[in-house]
């Protein structure tokens, strides 16, 4: 118990230091994480400052209504297109052009150049480019002699284009995640493999580069599909949830109910929800990441 | 044990077909990058045309009337992008100076000294990086319209002050300093705040460096949050103008790609400009698991 | 057993050459070692061997067979890498049951999943199984051969890798630093290890390592190198006593071989101005070197007088002792003869068992210093070696 004197103000110093944090995260998380969980159960709305306790009323109503349905099974088809897409291109490449040392850095710039770009904006630059009558794709298409789509118009083809935006806005980081992970592995491995007779590209990846890689493998698994959920700014920009709804996300269908029509206690539900799924892919991540190769 | 058998070695090496794989990976590798800044040649190329030349079916990537000046002259002075543009400025700086400040004294602490709730306040980073802003900007929205500050720079600001990812990111980094080198200037008679500002700090520029570049980007690039409390041009931020444009300039296409390059440009030339710290510094979530 | 041939072998990387067309002839059996500095080109040499890199010029033979366009799985070769580079992912018994999945089983056999539909997964196991354990068996490593590299003490690792590269029933034994990850008691025992490896395998070892000790306590023969080249070949012994470089005099022995400036006159040789009994041709300047232990300290109870230094003919030079370190069997001194502050001369004596601390020895700083001509070794200006000769005795040169 005999606590020096300095210890003690090394104590008082450390309060000090975090204490703005501490305020802040109290402000912006724990007690905006509370509110939401209790707000989900009541029929709090914006406009009235009068609201009821509804119990798990919001909860049941998910389940029952169609839009809740509609825009989970549409996060899913859209996730599910672009996870694999931005896992396995990124990797693709990243192998590609570890091994192209001349062109590395000019191959790395271009690849990563649309993770830089304000999606937004280059949403717009896309839905030109996926215009149906006019568009660039298209206008290759028809010169290919295949028959043009409406990328952005058609119920069923929405969430493809939406992906295909997503996967080259999104497979850059993933290449410069996968690279990093590659050089990582200690290039006597593939000396030692050599040696031992492994020296084709399926044998290579196979004993050492997929092995070697599985952490960073988890990791970019786990972003890109929480990623991929987060969904939103394509969505507003150039969908608004369109055409009938095709194209209405999670997220998405979160903000129209919390900040169009101010269903805020229905929102939080969803909020909530989202955020369980977000959890679930984190606790994967972390029960795999235990299993970390170490060398 | 018998000589070297010749038998086992697949036509030796299969030198040429491995070569001729190689060239063509390049090759493909190379068609990738062209679809990659496609996009973005055809932004600039469009932005330089007239408005009836951008879907011309016979895509040019020099403009055959050169309209450049025009698009570019009505968005940068006949229309507010400079005022969304300082916006988003404004408030990406403001963040990230906040953020810096809350989060490397909280890092130091976490990382260096011994205090009670230090592993319920690592608790709470660690739980808060995975909680995004979607599912807490309710309640901090209602908070924000009950103080009447939407539509404000505090408001925009407000949720992102402290940065549970630059917390732990900056523990980690911290947690590495040798703790033999911050005993020896407690020695020499540094103060525990001098220790931060001429030890740590100093030696922590490149994780700094690379958190503010991530930062700075992703604030740039975020629609969601300014959508919500955002409601006047005074305060738009870039990437909002955009969503704007969808309707309000449905016919001006030349001008429409000009507003989206000027947008687009400060993090791709800053990005093309330090290419090695934006790129760490964006892949930084994936340096700690 | 493999013969390996190296001749006139390039190799550059951009402007830099590493390998500037070096021969070498390696008989079977032989431990060869390959020292130098980093960046002399001696793991490249290896890489080349082992077929890792392809050289830009010349051929490398085993076994009277150019294998240059072989990939090194076709080679029959084992190596040993400086980290081991054991598979951090699998157990012990995979390591080194790698080679064999390797070479014994046909591509679909190695996949995943589809592995299990082929006949010779099922066959080829028993067989697999037993080569690793056999040589897990020799190794003494029976106990770690479920668990994984990251679980292994540096030392047990080294043995995993050393039974990695023997499962395969390699011709040829390549080493690329292997005992530089260990701490310098471990080092001594792989050390005696390995030689006996080398001894009851008989296979052909090349060995790469900086540290010369390691190189001159294994090998039958060590190649020095430096800047692509070879510096010279030939056993430890002859490098020792008898080298032709004065670079390859300074790389071998430790502590380091003294260095002091000569004057030719009429093939006379004088050291420092005092002329010596010893004739090498020509005029000018000449380095000399001298082994720690080929000078004596005069008048020194405590200390063995060097047996092989001539009495007769030893001259003597007044010593300032600077520092006295206490080796156990054995002292060395630091100083400079007195005439001349600019040398820096170091000095190698055995105890003989009663020297003490506070004795004239020890205390004293004046000291003198013996020399025998006999052991000179001479170099010119250039650091090629001069032959020397002592000349008939004159009865004014004894000391």
């Amino acid at each position: 118990m005999a606590r020096t004197a300095a210890e003690r103000r090394q104590t008082r110093l450390a309060y000090g230091l975090i204490a703005p944090a501490t305020f802040l995260i109290l402000l912006i998380y724990v007690g905006p994480i509370l509110v939401v969980f209790g707000m989900s159960l009541t029929d709090y709305t914006l406009v009235s400052d009068y609201y009821e306790f509804v119990g798990l009323e919001n909860y049941s109503r998910m389940l029952e209504e169609e839009p809740f349905r509609n825009a989970l099974w549409n996060t899913f088809v859209y996730a599910g297109f672009l996870a694999p897409l931005a896992f396995g291109l990124g990797l693709i490449i990243a192998i590609a052009i570890q091994e192209r040392k001349q062109f590395r850095s000019i191959l790395e710039v271009l690849f990563f150049l649309p993770v830089t770009a304000t999606l937004t904006a280059m949403a717009l630059v896309w839905a030109a480019l996926m215009d149906s009558r006019q568009g660039v794709l298209n206008g290759t298409l028809d010169l290919m002699g295949l028959p043009v789509l409406n990328w952005l118009g058609s119920p069923d083809l929405v969430l493809i284009s939406l992906a295909i935006i997503s996967l080259w806005a999104l497979m850059g980081f993933n290449m410069v995640l996968f690279l990093a992970g590659l050089t990582a592995i200690p290039k006597s491995l593939y000396d030692a493999a050599a040696i031992d007779g492994a020296d084709g590209a399926i044998d290579k990846f196979l004993r050492v580069t997929w092995p070697m890689l599985g952490p960073t493998a988890m990791f970019v698994a786990v972003t890109t599909s929480i990623t991929a959920f987060k969904i939103f700014d394509t969505v507003a920009v150039l969908t608004q949830g369109g055409p009938n709804r095709a194209s209405e996300v999670y997220l998405y269908l979160a903000y129209l109910e919390g900040f169009e029509y101010f269903n805020m206690g229905y929102s939080a539900a969803l909020s909530l929800i989202f955020l369980l799924i977000v959890f679930a892919f984190a606790l994967i991540q972390a029960l795999f990441i235990d299993r970390k190769v170490h060398y | 044990m018998a000589g070297i058998s010749t038998t086992a070695v697949r036509a030796p090496f299969s030198l040429t077909r491995r070569r001729i794989a190689f060239h063509v990976g390049t090759l493909f590798l190379f068609l990738g990058a062209w679809i990659m800044i496609f996009p973005f040649i055809w932004m600039v190329s469009s932005s330089l045309k007239p408005t009836d030349e951008v879907f011309d079916k016979n895509f040019t990537i020099w403009p055959n009337t050169f309209a450049g000046f025009d698009n570019y002259y009505k968005v940068l002075f006949e229309q507010p992008y400079l005022t969304f543009l300082m916006n988003s400025f404004i408030v990406c700086a403001g963040i990230l100076i906040v953020q810096l400040l809350t989060a490397i004294p909280a890092a130091y602490a976490l990382a260096k000294l011994k205090f009670r709730g230090s592993t319920i306040l690592f608790g709470a980073v660690l739980a808060g990086i995975t909680i995004p802003i979607n599912v807490t900007s309710i309640p901090i929205y209602v908070g924000i319209v009950k103080v009447g500050l939407l539509d404000t720079y505090v408001a925009m600001m407000f949720p992102f002050f402290v940065s549970v990812f630059a917390i732990f990111l900056f523990r980690q980094f911290f947690r590495t300093f040798p703790d033999s080198i911050i005993q020896a200037a407690r020695v020499d008679g540094f103060t525990e705040i001098e220790i931060i500002l001429r030890l740590i700090i100093p030696s922590a520029v490149p994780a700094i460096a690379a958190f503010s570049v991530f930062s700075f980007v992703a604030h740039w690039n975020d629609l969601y949050w300014p959508l919500i409390v955002v409601s006047s041009q005074e305060k738009m931020t870039a990437t909002l103008s955009m969503l704007q444009y969808q309707s309000a300039f449905d016919n001006d296409y030349g001008g429409a790609f000009a507003a989206a390059t000027v947008i687009t440009a400060p993090m791709v030339v800053a990005f093309l400009l330090a290419r090695r710290l934006f790129i760490s510094g964006i892949t930084m979530t994936g340096v700690k698991g | 057993m493999a013969q390996l041939s190296l001749d006139s072998i390039k190799k550059s990387y951009d402007a830099t050459e590493v390998l500037k067309g070096v021969s070498l002839d390696i008989a079977d059996g032989e431990f060869v070692s390959l020292v130098g500095q980093s960046g002399c080109g001696k793991s490249t040499l290896l890489r080349i061997i082992a077929g890792l890199e392809a050289p830009d010029a010349g051929e490398v033979a085993i076994d009277g067979v150019p294998v240059n366009d072989l990939p090194p799985k076709a080679r029959n070769i084992a190596m040993v890498f400086q980290d081991y580079a054991l598979y951090p992912h699998m157990s012990v018994a995979d390591n080194l049951a790698m080679p064999l999945i390797m070479a014994r089983l046909p591509l679909a056999a190695r996949l995943p999943i589809v592995r299990h539909l082929t006949p010779k997964h099922r066959s080829e196991r028993p067989g697999i199984r037993g080569a690793v354990e056999k040589v897990a068996h020799q190794l003494r490593i029976e106990h770690l051969l479920d668990r994984r590299p990251a679980q292994l003490s540096g030392g047990q690792r080294q043995r995993v890798a050393l039974g990695r590269a023997l499962v395969r029933d390699p011709k040829l034994f390549l080493m690329d630093e292997p005992l530089s990850n260990l701490d310098a008691k471990l080092r001594v025992q792989v050390r005696k290890e390995i030689a006996e490896l080398h001894a009851t395998s008989g296979l052909t070892f090349i060995y790469v390592t900086h540290d010369q000790t390691e190189a001159m306590t294994m090998s039958d023969r060590v190649a020095l190198m430096q800047g692509g080249t070879f510096l010279q070949v030939g056993s430890p012994n002859a490098l020792y006593t008898d080298p032709q470089k004065l670079d390859v005099a300074k790389f071998i022995g430790s502590p380091e071989i003294n260095v002091l400036p000569g004057e030719r006159r009429g093939g006379h040789v004088a050291l420092m101005g005092r002329a010596l009994n010893l004739a090498i041709d020509g005029e000018g300047p000449v380095q000399l070197g001298l082994r720690p232990e080929a000078i004596a300290v005069a008048d020194a109870p405590g200390l063995i007088f060097p047996a092989e230094l001539d009495r007769a003919q030893l001259i003597e030079l007044p010593f300032q002792k600077r520092l006295l370190e206490d080796l156990g069997p054995e002292i060395l001194l630091h100083g400079h003869f007195a005439e001349h502050p600019e040398t820096d001369v170091r000095i190698r004596a055995q105890k003989s068992g009663k020297l003490r601390m506070d004795g004239p020895t020890a205390s004293r700083d004046e000291l003198t210093a013996l020399i025998d001509p006999d052991m000179i070794l001479a170099f010119d200006a250039a650091g090629e070696r001069l032959a020397a000769h002592t000349l008939a005795l004159q009865p004014a040169g004894a000391a």
